[in-house]
Order: structure tokens, then C-alpha cells, then sequence
């Protein structure tokens, strides 16, 4: 609805504005924060500010818009409905979360979908969008000084609203291993494992980065172009996919969150192998760094990849600016500005110490998309 | 590498002859340079001429096929050696198949150019496709087709292709169908790499913080030797007239949440004379802001999908021109009469001035955030030389796209475009 158009701009105009100028712009919605960001010449900057500043709190909420979003918004969770995985992940976290509402997928319930009413997305409007819970984070070729002039100028009279009260439903200690199936269409199986983990502003959130290069390979967090490194060296990969082929393919992933969430390794199943033999080696890889300590040079490997994709990251000046304000969301811009040094400082021992305690099976779900046996496909 | 005086380089805002090096390697590879000295990184990007137009009819996906397995292993190196040397220093390299070329691209940081043009001249040269590792590659290729079986997107527009140019070498899905995946053999691949893999019309370009002379001989020492003396000509492909009469198509893919649409015909090729009045018309049509004219009909007012708009598809042989959408089944024909309607009005009425200065505006002023990364200008210096666009050709871009008109536009819609005769390809449950 944030592109609908304010009392001063347009819907059609806020959708040219940007583009006539050459710029990208858009917006999305992560488990903590949504972000509007749009990417400029350095010249027509303003564009942007004037944006955000009106539609901080002059969205006007039509009720034929809204309507014909809906359809949209449900158009847009029936085509990720289509992959496999949005089943198989939207039941996990089902799964993980009773309490929090990480268990929710962020687009939302179909139910809900269809009943949302324009009050409901008026109330949200007015709880969340309000200076006094909202960031503007810049980079890229201007002077310090004047933009931070105009900033206040564009900002400063915005009425704050009340600080909207944060979540506070932490999510109980799992107490055993939750396995849950997803059937469906198709001949191939998915399997993810999700490990519950720490907030990204706690210390253990680095070594569990560090674990996570090592097991499944380098992240970064460059969201806006970089690109990645292969991960063909990492030890899932090594001994799941090349030594023993019980899968074809397998990654992991560690997202930075403000309250605790998961460490997740997703593969795709060898046709000849079975989940059993895919889980068993699993395990027998995570209780190797449980056992002893990872070398030296893997942890080197693992600096040297981060701040490789740092420098390619780097490169968009959309990722600079997305790093600042997506770190001040769990901590502070520091967490970002120190980042490669405290990667840097992560021990051995560190990285052995968080697989002991979080990677353990009462502290996961283990959950897996099975095709539909031979003759049992309409259900 | 050594620190390097950069003092003597004439760096302009956009890549020019002033700044671009260009030279032929001795054995006749087409080697482009651009110095980008804010970055601590660098990148690389080529192709060769290999790609899935090579195929043998029964052996579909072979080239495809070769380039996933040219790291599995070369005369010196293990496919573990060739990725801890890659990943231990940050590095990525990737090879993969368009239908005229192979195309590779790959980063490190800058000191490690090097070991990253070793690695892929090695790779290149000297693959030796270890039987076991093919078995696996062969595994991985299978279990990626059975996936592809599933998903609407990519079977709308397999049956597209494959109904749009029939009889046409791009008919054909370049990672090709189960049983002709079955049917290569390790040797079919070998053979393949022997016979397409050479520096005849080979394209390699770097940008990164260095000095021209200092790229050049690393390129040339690592790549200069090379030679292939039975490396054929490139392949050229025939015309392909469009349609005579709509072909609609549908594939059952049962128990998915959405239907996915592809609508479309016959479009330019790059070199075509009228192919940026095209590529600005498309833009009209269904890409600017939200998606142009068709975002606006199918996804603002009528809500009937997340994603609706246009593609032009435009490369060396005749192109595509489509919209592409996915709805929920029960409105795919609401929505494909919608599109229709947009088409019929795109060919019938130019566009408006404003709608000219609009487009002309965006791509004009998208030029530079294209070019802010090393890949984005090794992406588009690899356009100027495959398509002959000339050293000078980002320079005189802004004139190119004010030259466009209303009814230039129009012409090249007319000359491509015929709501009566479009191939409609979808992919979802059961109509």
C-alpha cells in the first residue's frame, strides 16, 4: 500500500519519479523491518528524501486499492507456493516457533490474506510508521554536512507517534528434536535441518558465522549484487555431495535477526541415497567439530572469503548503505564497521564451543519434502 | 603484484577508447581491459564459442553439460585443488551455456588476478573429465531436470521456445531432456571440449585497479599459447519468421498454487537497425516504474498478478518479444485478454511524448548505476564486442536513445509485434 500514493504525490507519479530519473527503487519486508530504498543519481537525491518523508505518514488507504492489492499479495504467495521449498520452510518455522511470531512466513497466511481489512492495515501504518521508530541510512557522493541539513529540514517536523512496543514472546528452550514431512508433487527430495541460535547481537553470533562458512560455506550479506563464493570446499559439501553423494547439492544459511532464530542447512537428496543415510552423515560431520576444534588455515579461509565479499559488495553503493541501516535494525552500525575484526577474532575453540551447545538434536527440526508415493499423488 | 603508479591513467566517468584497451593475444584472442581504481577487486568475464547450438539433435545439453564439468578436474589439478585454490583466497570462477557461446565470469581481489587467470586458463586448456566426477556431474544434471519438470516458470518457457522456433537451433533447452543427458558419454564431452574449445573468436575482458600493460601480460602468459587448429567457425543461425497463426499451449503441472504465462513472438536481433526503438517501446510496454503498460492493466487494476510485464530477448539470431506473467489459474484468460488489449494498443497508437521522455529519461540516467561494479562494466564491455558496438559506443549512448520517436517506436512494433499471431505458452494445473 506504501506505493499507492500520499494527498501531495501520486501513485502514478511516485512510480515515475524514480524511474524518469534513472534510479531503481522498492521495498521489502524482512522478519524485523521493512525497507524502502531507492538508488539515485547523486543529483536527484531528494527525490528519495521527499518520498520517504511524505509517505512516512501521509499514505492514503483506498478501499478499492486495497482490494486490488490483496489479489497481488495473494498472487504473490500462490507463485512462491509453486517451489517445494516455501512448503517445507513455512512448515519448519511452523515448527520452531510457537510462541514467537517468527513462525509466521513473512508474506503472511492465506487466511489472513483474505481477510485483512483496510482498518487493520491503517492501524499498522500509523503503530509502525513514525520518525520515532524509523531509520534513513545514506551512501554514496554528497556533502556530509549540507545532507544531513536537509534530512533535518525533511524530517525534523514529522509528528512522532508512541514508541510501538516490541515483541516480547521469547520462544521456550525446545525440549527434543521436532521431524515433520511435507508431501507433494514432483520426484525430488528436499531436506532442511534448523538449528535454534542466538540473536545477531549476541557475541556467539560470529563463531556461529564462522561454523556456518566452515560447515556450508561463505554468506556475506550482500544483498544488493556482489555475488557469492562456491562453497565446494566446505565440509557439508565435501563429504555430502563429493565423498559420499547421499545429496546433490547442500548450503546453509545464518541470518542476523534482533531475537533468536535459526541456523538452517538445506540440500537436495541423491535419487540413490536415502534421507536416513543423508541425516546419519549429517551428524557424523557435526559431531567431528563437536569433537575437536576446526584447523587454523579453515578459519583463515573463512576471514579471507568475508572480507573478499566485503570488497565485492562494496562495490554497490545500494549494499553500503543497506549494511549501515540493516545493522542499526539488531545493533549498531558498528556491528557492520567491526565486522571483519570480529570475525577476525573468532578461536577455534569458539567455533567448537558454539557447535556444542547449539547444534544439538533437541535443540532442532528436521524437516523433509517427500514426493507423493506412486498412486497416492491427488491428495 | 606490486603497488602500481597509477599517476599516468586517464580514467573517464564512462568506459571510452580513451580508457579501454583492447588488443589481440597472440593467438588471436580479443582481450578488453577497463582500470577501475577505486576497487580493491577485480573481474573477469568472456566467452567462447561453444554453446548449446553445437549440440548433436540426440545428444541435447552436451555443451551445457561441458561446461559443468571443466572444473571437475584438469592434467594438474583434482576438482578439491581447483576449489581450494579458488575458495581459500575468496575467489569465485563459473562457467556456463548460452545458446551461441560458453560464457565465464569469475572475481577475486585485485592481488589475486594471477591465480585467478591461471585457474581459468587451466580449466579452459586442460580439462580431463575423470569418469567418476562425470557420473556425479550427470547425477546433479538429472536431479536439476527433475526439478525443472516442476516449475511452472521454466516449462511455460521451455514449450515457448520450443513451439516459437521450431525447426530452429533455438528450439532446444540448452541443459536439454533426461534421456539425451543419459545418452552422452564421458568421451561425447571430451570430444566437445576438443573440438569447440579454442582462442578462435574467444573474448576475455578484466576490470580492476591495474595498469593496461601489467593485465595484458598476465592475460598473454596465461592465455596466449593456446591454440586449436580444428576450432570451426562460428556457427551462423538462420532467420526465423514469426508465427502465421496463434499457437496456444498448455502444460499440466498438477497441485501448483499458480499458473505461469508466457505470451509472445519473434523479435529483433541485437544488430537489428531499429533494435533501441524496440528496446524503448518494451519499456513502454511493460517495464518502466511498475512495469509499464502491462503492470499498470494486469497488476494495479485489475490485481491480478505480482509479476506481468515485457521482455525483449535480443542477441545474435532472431530474438523474442514476450510478457510474461503468473496468475492464479482461474485468471489466466482474464489476464491474457488484458495483455492482448495492451498489445493491440501498443501496435495501433504511438506512444506519447510523454511516455518517450519518461523511458528515454530512466535509460539514460540507469546508465552509470550499471557500470558502478567491475562485473557491470565487464558485462558491458562484453556486449560491445560481441555485438561490434564499438569502444565508443557508452559515449555516444545518450544520443542513441534521444534519437528514438513515437513513431519509431511504433515501426518496430509494427515490424514484430501482431496480436493475431502470438505463441501463448503456460504452465500450472489442469485447465
Amino acid at each position: 500500500m506504501q506505493f499507492k500514493g500520499t494527498e501531495k504525490i501520486s501513485s502514478d507519479e511516485m512510480e515515475k519519479s524514480v524511474s524518469r530519473s534513472g534510479g531503481t527503487w522498492n521495498a521489502f519486508t524482512y522478519l524485523d523491518w521493512t525497507t524502502y530504498f531507492e538508488t539515485l543519481p547523486a543529483d536527484k537525491i531528494d527525490l528519495a528524501l521527499e518520498l520517504e518523508a511524505d509517505r512516512m505518514v501521509n499514505t492514503t488507504y483506498d478501499e478499492k486499492e486495497v482490494e486490488s492489492e490483496r489479489t497481488v499479495v495473494i498472487s504473490e504467495r500462490q507463485g512462491r507456493e509453486n517451489d517445494p521449498d516455501f512448503w517445507l520452510s513455512e512448515a519448519i518455522h511452523n515448527a520452531a516457533f510457537r510462541i514467537h511470531p517468527y513462525g509466521h512466513v513473512i508474506i503472511g497466511d492465506q487466511v489472513d490474506l483474505e481477510s485483512i481489512q483496510k482498518n487493520d492495515l491503517q492501524e499498522h501504518y500509523r503503530t509502525y510508521y513514525s520518525p520515532n521508530n524509523a531509520l534513513v541510512a545514506i551512501a554514496g557522493d554528497f556533502d556530509k554536512d549540507k545532507m544531513l541539513k536537509r534530512i533535518t529540514n525533511l524530517y525534523q517536523n514529522i509528528p512522532s507517534g508512541d514508541d510501538p512496543s516490541r515483541v516480547n514472546r521469547p520462544e521456550n528452550p525446545q525440549r527434543g528434536e521436532h521431524r515433520l514431512t511435507v508431501e507433494g508433487p514432483g520426484e525430488t527430495v528436499l531436506g532442511e535441518v534448523a538449528y535454534h541460535t542466538p540473536s545477531a547481537s549476541e557475541p556467539d553470533f560470529f563463531p556461529l558465522l564462522i561454523l556456518d562458512s566452515i560447515l556450508s560455506g561463505p554468506q556475506g550479506l550482500n544483498l544488493f549484487g556482489g555475488g557469492g563464493i562456491s562453497n565446494k570446499t566446505s565440509r557439508l559439501y565435501k563429504r555430502m555431495v563429493e565423498d559420499t553423494e547421499v545429496v546433490v547439492d547442500i548450503h546453509g544459511g545464518l541470518p542476523a535477526t534482533i531475537d533468536p532464530y535459526l541456523f538452517s542447512i538445506n540440500f537436495i537428496l541423491h535419487p540413490d541415497s536415502t534421507t536416513d543415510n543423508a541425516l546419519k552423515i549429517l551428524d557424523e560431520e557435526i559431531q567431528r567439530l563437536q569433537d575437536s576444534p576446526p584447523r587454523v588455515d579453515e578459519l583463515k579461509r573463512a576471514v579471507k572469503q568475508t572480507q573478499a565479499l566485503f570488497a565485492y559488495g562494496g562495490e554497490s553503493i545500494t549494499n553500503q548503505a543497506f549494511w549501515m541501516g540493516f545493522s542499526e535494525m539488531f545493533a549498531s552500525y558498528e556491528w557492520v564497521t567491526n565486522y571483519l575484526e570480529n570475525i577476525a577474532a573468532v578461536t577455534p575453540d569458539d567455533v567448537q564451543r558454539v557447535a556444542q551447545q547449539y547444534l544439538q538434536p533437541k535443540n532442532r527440526i528436521v524437516g523433509l519434502y517427500q514426493p507423493h508415493k506412486k498412486g497416492n499423488n491427488n491428495q | 603484484m606490486t603497488r602500481q603508479d597509477f599517476s599516468t591513467l586517464k580514467i573517464n566517468s564512462l568506459p571510452g577508447p580513451d580508457d579501454i584497451t583492447r588488443v589481440q593475444l597472440k593467438n588471436g584472442i580479443t582481450f578488453l581491459f577497463r582500470p577501475n581504481l577505486n576497487s580493491m577487486a577485480v573481474s573477469i568475464g568472456g566467452y567462447i564459442q561453444a554453446g548449446s547450438i553445437y549440440d548433436p539433435p540426440e545428444k541435447l545439453g552436451l555443451a551445457d553439460f561441458t561446461t559443468s564439468t571443466l572444473m571437475r578436474g584438469t592434467k594438474t589439478m583434482s576438482f578439491q585443488e581447483i576449489y581450494d585454490s579458488l575458495e581459500s583466497i575468496g575467489a569465485s570462477l563459473g562457467i556456463g551455456c548460452g545458446p551461441h557461446t560458453a560464457g565465464f565470469g569469475g572475481k577475486s581481489l585485485a592481488e589475486d588476478l594471477p591465480t585467478l587467470l591461471k585457474m581459468l586458463a587451466d580449466i579452459l586448456m586442460n580439462p580431463v573429465f575423470p569418469k567418476k566426477d562425470i557420473k556425479k556431474v550427470r547425477s546433479q544434471l538429472l536431479t536439476g531436470l527433475d526439478l525443472r519438470a516442476q516449475d511452472t516458470n521454466e516449462m511455460a518457457m521451455l514449450e515457448f521456445d520450443k513451439i516459437l522456433y521450431k525447426d530452429h537451433p533455438y528450439q532446444n533447452p540448452s541443459d536439454g531432456y533426461i534421456e539425451t543427458i543419459q545418452a552422452i558419454a564421458v568421451q561425447d564431452l571430451a570430444d566437445f571440449h576438443k573440438r569447440y574449445y579454442g582462442p578462435k573468436k574467444m573474448t576475455l575482458v578484466v576490470v580492476g585497479p591495474f595498469e593496461p600493460e601489467y593485465v595484458v601480460s598476465q592475460a598473454e602468459e596465461q592465455l596466449g599459447s593456446w591454440v586449436n587448429q580444428d576450432q570451426p567457425e562460428a556457427m551462423q543461425v538462420p532467420e526465423m519468421p514469426a508465427p502465421r497463426k496463434t499457437v496456444r499451449n498448455h502444460n499440466v503441472i498438477d497441485e501448483k498454487s499458480q499458473t505461469d504465462l508466457v505470451v509472445g513472438t519473434i523479435g529483433p536481433s541485437r544488430s537489428w537497425e531499429g533494435y533501441y526503438s524496440a528496446l524503448l517501446g518494451n519499456s513502454v510496454l511493460g517495464q518502466f516504474g511498475m512495469m509499464g503498460r502491462i503492470g499498470e492493466s494486469v497488476r494495479k487494476e485489475a490485481g491480478l498478478a505480482y509479476y506481468a510485464y515485457s521482455a525483449l530477448s535480443a542477441s545474435i539470431g532472431p530474438g523474442q518479444w514476450m510478457v510474461v506473467a503468473g496468475v492464479a489459474p482461474k485468471n489466466l484468460d482474464k489476464a491474457l485478454d488484458l495483455i492482448k488489449t495492451e498489445l493491440k494498443n501498443f501496435v495501433d497508437q504511438p506512444i506519447t511524448e510523454e511516455e518517450l521522455r519518461d523511458v528515454q529519461s530512466n535509460y539514460i540516467g540507469k546508465l552509470p548505476l550499471s557500470l558502478e561494479s567491475n562485473a557491470g562494466v565487464v558485462s558491458a564491455l562484453l556486449t560491445m564486442e560481441q555485438h561490434q558496438l564499438g569502444l565508443d559506443y557508452l559515449q555516444n549512448y545518450e544520443k542513441m536513445i534521444r534519437e528514438i520517436t513515437p513513431q519509431s517506436i511504433l515501426d518496430a512494433a509494427r515490424e514484430f509485434l501482431d496480436p493475431d499471431r502470438l505463441v501463448i505458452s503456460s504452465a500450472g494445473p489442469e485447465l
